[in-house]
């Protein structure tokens, strides 16, 4: 469609452009003395590390991208050879083989050791095993910043915020050590506002999905478009780009243009996808004329979409806050209620879980929540499973029988149920 | 004086029962009182004693049960004592349990607790952060309002305050408690032939259902018992067993391990009841006392964050102390804390020429064979060749 309109293909191009500057960055880091500061995509306090500037290295990004060309395969095997097991998060073993093998990157090229390791624990306790072995490889010492559990039936309470809050004070003088940089509160406000004019306009491209058509794949497209607001949130480019990407999203609407040729279902689609086949997965729904109108997954780093922005009145409250909101730190009943609003406020005809053995923070429940949107909801809902990086575990003629038997049963369904007329 | 073995076949019969007869006949024997069920690894159980509360340790459903409900609502790569624990409620045998605890020592349990909410709504979750950065400020305040909202919702369940007084005297029951667990560990490391690891383990898992009072009293006859106890010495290698701080492993893996030839001289089976390097202290204010043994003096485990402390080196560090030649990792399929950790401490060990074993458990597993075979090799090669394999390194 790229040829008639004038902003079509903008979001994901210009997507690939800033990543590729950005690892260009890293690389170059130690030549050009910028500090390097590793830590995790979820919740992650990237306004306050960019006061120092640190460049940001995320270990799940350079996992995933090595899913997507297709190394991980190789790099897992590396990292089981060093006696880790084929039953333990992928991303961890693709990023272990990563640094065993010589620190080449997922674009192939370099990257170097952190300055300083930020293990945030926010919903994944395996992060924190992940950043012992870094801080054992790289002879770095890591910095934690614990992040309470949104518990059942609660929300965040005072004394979570506040031992956040005291961490992050606590940060601070780490930050400065390493870089030499003084903390500068009103720098903190500035980018802390960028993140939050980033927030708004990707809050609007997500919404645009409530239209028929929806001008979006929610989770196939957002995927990509997402790639800035986690990576490079807080820098004026991650704003310019969301502008960017929002014209490509009006001149879809304007257009009635979707994702693909037609859309005939509409989805909630639930975990990561399939990094090495990512292609592949996206046809089995592609093929029923399936879109997602919003996913989890989408939200992995944290989400805006109920209203939550980054506050320049309360820098370091609102980085606390966003650190205890991001998805997996949510309980699942939190979980469970979200998704449902999803369904009813975008439409959605079913729900699809793609349940990944590497992320058990993500996967374990998600049976539950299938038993629960079929039973409680009469929700028709899928479940498959693969993993997000392991290339071993996606077995697709079993996923086409599945997704096949499932979406031809959701057409019959509704074929009989226009026949028969509103009840 | 009782002896050891009808000692070892009473704890038995209390723990090795997925009805929990013994915390239903507690509850039955006064009106009133509450059971608060408890998901592996720790809670603090002096809170639950000042409130007149019994805690009961829900570590899986071992071999005894069927598992027939909780395969539709977990994947199948999840460890087997979250599969067992949920079918121990799906099928009532926790109706008897008036709350449940959850923490968060990995992803599994901590959604675990999500299902649990959904499937019993009867069944109130209540849900510890335990703290992960004990190096912050902010961490003793944090963990202080952990235990204070345990309390608050253990208060309401019982209708019973807490004293300062009340808590200082299960603090000192406690640590008394784990004085008794630590002498028993300290007689099977001198004298394997006093008692089976299997046994010291029935001893200690029987602690998952009796009151601290009952606990206290079986642990101290055991002790009794099995110092006048005497079987003939064997010939042994010394092994710490590490990786089964969570699921526990079955029994007769257990005694397989005895059967061909490894003394335990140190072990993480129920790891609650050898938490703290040191007694939680006995003065002052018992919340902080609580907190600050947490935070400061708990021991190396893979469902905490402890600073700049490595695991290999404590690893290693405990090797040598307790004078072991080898290391068996004994850990459940799937347990991700157990596994990560397995690449970085074997790494640790292969530096100091430390032989180790890997090997895994599920509950249910039924065929022993090749775990005997493959401990009896890893048993001869210390046995035999250990020294020579060493020389020929260097």
């Amino acid at each position: 469609m790229g040829e008639t309109y004038q902003h079509q293909g903008l979001g994901r191009n210009l997507q690939k452009q800033l990543l590729g500057a950005w690892y260009e960055r890293i690389a170059r880091a130690p030549e050009t003395g910028t500090k390097l500061a590793y830590t995790f995509v979820p919740g992650n306090v990237a306004e306050l590390l960019r006061v120092f500037g640190f460049e940001l290295v995320f270990p799940e990004i350079n996992a995933l991208q090595s899913g997507i060309k297709k190394t991980s395969d190789r790099l897992i095997s590396i990292a089981e050879d060093c006696g880790y097991s084929s039953d333990v998060c992928g991303y961890v073993k693709t990023d272990v083989g990563m640094v065993v093998s010589g620190g080449c990157g997922p674009v192939g090229l370099p990257l170097p050791k952190p300055d300083l390791l930020l293990c945030s624990f926010t919903g994944c306790t395996t992060f924190i095993k992940w950043f012992e072995a870094l801080a054992e490889l790289h002879g770095v010492p890591l910095v934690m910043l614990d992040v309470p559990y949104i518990r059942e039936g609660e929300s965040i309470g005072p004394a979570d915020r506040a031992y956040v809050v005291r961490q992050l004070e606590e940060l601070i003088p780490v930050c400065e050590t390493v870089t030499g940089v003084r903390f500068d509160p009103d720098r903190l406000r500035e980018i802390v506002k960028l993140s939050a004019e980033a927030e708004d306009l990707w809050v609007d491209i997500l919404l645009s999905a409530r239209r028929r058509p929806s001008p979006l794949d929610a989770y196939f497209e957002a995927v990509f478009f997402m790639a800035p607001i986690y990576a490079l949130r807080g820098l004026p480019e991650c704003v310019d780009y969301y502008r960017f990407a929002r014209l490509e999203i009006e001149e879809r609407l304007a257009h009635g243009l979707g994702p693909g040729p037609e859309e005939r279902l509409r989805v909630v689609f639930v975990g990561p996808p399939p990094w090495p086949h990512f292609r592949a997965f996206w046809e089995l729904f592609k093929k029923w004329g399936v879109v997602s109108v919003a996913s989890s997954y989408s939200k992995v780093g944290g989400f805006w979409d109920e209203g939550f922005r980054h506050d320049p009145g309360h820098p370091l409250e609102s980085i606390a806050d966003y650190c205890m909101l991001c998805y997996t730190n949510q309980h699942l009943g939190m979980r469970a209620d979200l998704l449902r609003r999803y369904v009813r406020r975008f439409e959605a005809d079913a729900v699809v879980i793609h349940s990944v053995k590497s992320c058990r923070s993500f996967s374990m429940g998600q049976a539950d929540l299938r038993e629960a949107f079929i039973k409680e909801d009469g929700l028709p809902t899928l479940l498959v499973e693969s993993d997000l990086v392991d290339p071993r575990y996606f077995q697709e003629a079993q996923l086409r029988n599945r997704i096949d038997a499932f979406f031809e049963s959701l057409e019959h369904r509704r074929i009989v149920g226009a026949a028969a007329g509103p009840a | 004086m009782v002896a050891f073995e009808r000692l070892a076949a009473d704890a038995r019969a209390a723990w090795d029962d997925p009805s929990f007869s013994v915390v239903r006949a507690w509850k039955e024997a006064a009106p009133g009182r509450k059971a608060v069920g408890y998901f592996p690894v720790y809670v603090p159980l002096e809170l639950f004693h000042a409130h007149g509360v019994l805690p009961v340790g829900v570590f899986g459903g071992g071999a005894g049960i069927e598992i027939d409900h909780a395969n539709s609502l977990v994947q199948s790569f999840v460890c087997s004592v979250c599969r067992s624990s949920l079918e121990l409620g799906l099928t009532g045998r926790l109706d008897v349990l008036d709350a449940m605890v959850f923490s968060n020592i990995c992803d599994v349990a901590r959604n675990l607790s999500g299902i649990f909410h959904r499937n019993f709504p009867r069944l109130p979750v209540l849900y510890l952060h335990y703290p992960q950065n004990p190096g912050s400020s902010a961490a003793l305040a944090f963990y202080r309002a952990e235990l204070a909202r345990l309390e608050g919702a253990l208060e309401a369940l019982s209708g019973r305050a807490s004293s300062e007084e009340g808590l200082r005297r299960s603090i000192r029951l406690h640590n008394e408690r784990r004085g008794l667990v630590a002498s028993l560990y300290r007689l099977r490391r001198e004298r394997p032939e006093a008692m089976d690891t299997s046994e010291l383990y029935g001893l200690l898992r029987a602690g998952l259902v009796l009151p601290a009072e009952e606990h206290l009293a079986l642990l101290r006859g055991a002790l009794e018992a099995a110092s006048a106890r005497s079987r003939r010495p064997r010939d042994t290698v010394r092994v710490v067993l590490e990786g089964s701080f969570c699921e526990q492993p079955p029994l007769e893996l257990l005694e397989i391990l005895e059967q061909t030839g490894c003394h335990v001289v140190d072990d993480d089976l129920l790891l609650h009841e050898r938490w703290f390097d040191s007694p939680v202290d006995e003065d002052g204010d018992p919340r902080t006392a609580l907190a600050r043994a947490y935070l400061d003096r708990a021991v190396v485990s893979s469902v905490r964050y402890h600073g700049a402390r490595r695991r290999g080196e404590a690893l290693v560090e405990k090797v040598r102390r307790h004078g072991a030649d080898g290391v068996v990792f004994c850990t459940a399929k799937f347990c991700e804390p157990a596994l990560l950790d397995y690449a970085r401490t074997k790494e640790a060990l292969d530096r100091e020429r430390i032989p180790h074993l890997a090997i895994e458990f599920e509950e249910k597993m039924g065929v022993f064979e090749s775990v005997r075979t493959q401990l009896e090799t890893f048993v001869e090669s210390i046995l035999f060749f250990a020294e020579g394999a060493d020389t020929l390194r260097a």
